[in-house]
């Protein structure tokens, strides 16, 4: 039994979504995750996760909405207090909707922008649903909820990131987070178009922290770097099985939305046993601590700081989910990253692979 | 800046709640949490409606003894302040 004890629910209710985003964080094999737990499954895996510590319950997916007993999962979370945060590409919503959420007892919404016009997001998501999303922001603030809007960054977003911010601030968000891709699964498959150049992080990471510090109080500015460009790993997760836990629209329980992608695990199911069996099963204890770590983590002095960096990165790059992570400078396997980063100062290709296997030129 | 004239009260997407689990209070908002001290959530407990900040203090003071209002008035404007730069409490017009 480890003495850790989760603080968040990441609740993935479907892979489903309106959008085709070229950085989605959904299994590249979406096709096999199709079925979706039912809603007494989901109201039983909020209650034994509020048991188990969880007092954070993150409503994601896919498109959240789509799951048409969002409101019933709402209600269960309330009941046990849970802080309920909707994470929503804002499309399918509704002010009616929103307003019988809110009752239901949501906390808080987080709207995704692709980007600040119309036709920058339907490059990134294949189509264009950029004025609904801003009037779902407005519903979101008329209605008294705390908003926090979110861009992925990605080279061909990265320096309008002021802009971001400035929108952010005329909808009245009280957290704007400006996150860097995460180069795995469909991101992973369009890195050579997505990886921006250092000088694109530094210009825009130079404006970010400037607004940071202007809006302190009133909004909270967060940039987060691409750990391809940050010389250490990021602490992925805040550590394997530490505060995280994570079920998938299938009812796979996981410590982090891909480490299913990862081979050789048996990860538990939430409809075979308790969340409490799950967050004990041996595939959590696999990269708990620091007894797993090869050199030159193990004796790091960082180790209890960044965890070991992302399994799943270390797989995907190179094979080995016990590697040290190649983002960072330490790894033996740090020539993969810096040879990523050569190519994005160099011409990128023309086209995305779309989520969904759909292409476009 | 806050200070003992302001008026105060928590802001909407904080939300007080006791961690039954870990046996401890905390202040959630969205996708952070803060674990408060006993004093702390004194002051946040009173935070449910605007209040003067000497109101909060005069509170503390009446629960913890007037030897202590030095040290209790320089916490109390400490917590607000930080809290406030998180954007977890709000000044509203006196």
């Amino acid at each position: 039994m480890t003495a850790e004890r989760p603080y968040t629910l990441v609740a993935e209710l479907t892979y489903r979504c309106p959008l085709q985003c070229v950085y989605c964080s959904n299994p590249v094999d979406l096709e096999r995750h199709r079925h979706e737990l039912d809603t007494a499954a989901w109201v039983r895996i909020v209650e034994e996760a509020e048991a188990l510590g969880v007092v954070q319950l993150n409503l994601t997916g896919g498109e959240p909405l789509l799951r048409e007993d969002l409101e019933s999962i709402v209600e269960a979370a309330q009941r046990r207090e849970l802080y309920t945060n909707l994470i929503t590409s804002a499309v399918p919503l509704t002010r009616e909707r929103l307003a019988a959420l809110q009752q239901a007892g949501l906390a808080a919404v987080q709207i995704s922008l692709q980007d600040s016009t119309p036709a920058g997001s339907q490059a990134v998501a294949g189509v264009d649903r950029f004025d609904a999303k801003l009037a779902a922001a407005e519903w979101v603030m008329s209605l008294g909820l705390p908003l926090t809007i979110n861009v992925v960054l990605h080279r061909d977003n990265l320096d309008r990131v002021g802009e971001f911010i400035a929108l952010a601030e005329r909808l009245g968000a009280q957290r704007v987070e400006l996150a860097n891709t995460q180069y795995l699964g469909w991101a992973l498959a369009n890195r050579a178009k997505l990886l921006p150049s250092r000088g694109q992080i530094e210009r825009a990471r130079a404006i970010a922290d400037e607004a940071r510090v202007r809006l302190r109080g009133k909004m909270e500015v967060l940039f987060v770097l691409p750990d391809y460009y940050a010389d250490r790993p990021r602490a992925c997760m805040d550590g394997w099985g530490r505060r995280f836990i994570v079920v998938a629209p299938d009812g796979l329980v996981l410590p982090c939305h891909a480490a299913h992608t990862l081979p050789g695990f048996d990860f538990p199911r939430a409809i075979d046993g308790s969340l409490d069996r799950a967050w004990n099963h041996a595939a959590f204890e696999r990269f708990r601590g620091d007894a797993w770590m090869p050199e030159p983590c193990r004796s790091c002095d960082k180790r209890h700081v960044d965890f070991g960096g992302c399994r799943c990165q270390a797989f995907h790059l190179t094979g080995d989910a016990t590697a040290t992570d190649p983002a960072c400078a330490l790894s033996p396997r740090h020539d993969i990253v810096e040879c990523a980063r050569g190519e994005a100062e160099r011409e990128p290709p023309q086209s995305y692979r779309y989520r969904a296997l759909r292409v476009v030129r | 800046m806050i200070d003992v004239a302001s008026v105060v009260r928590l802001a909407p997407k904080a939300r007080l709640r006791f961690d039954r689990i870990r046996q401890q209070h905390m202040l959630l908002y969205p996708e952070k949490g803060l674990v408060l001290s006993a004093t702390a959530v004194d002051v946040v407990t009173l935070l449910d409606e605007s209040r003067a900040v000497a109101a909060i203090v005069e509170a503390l003071v009446a629960k913890y003894g007037e030897g202590q209002r030095a040290a209790i008035a320089r916490d109390v404007l400490e917590l607000l302040r930080d809290l406030a730069e998180r954007g977890l409490v709000t000044e509203v017009a006196p």
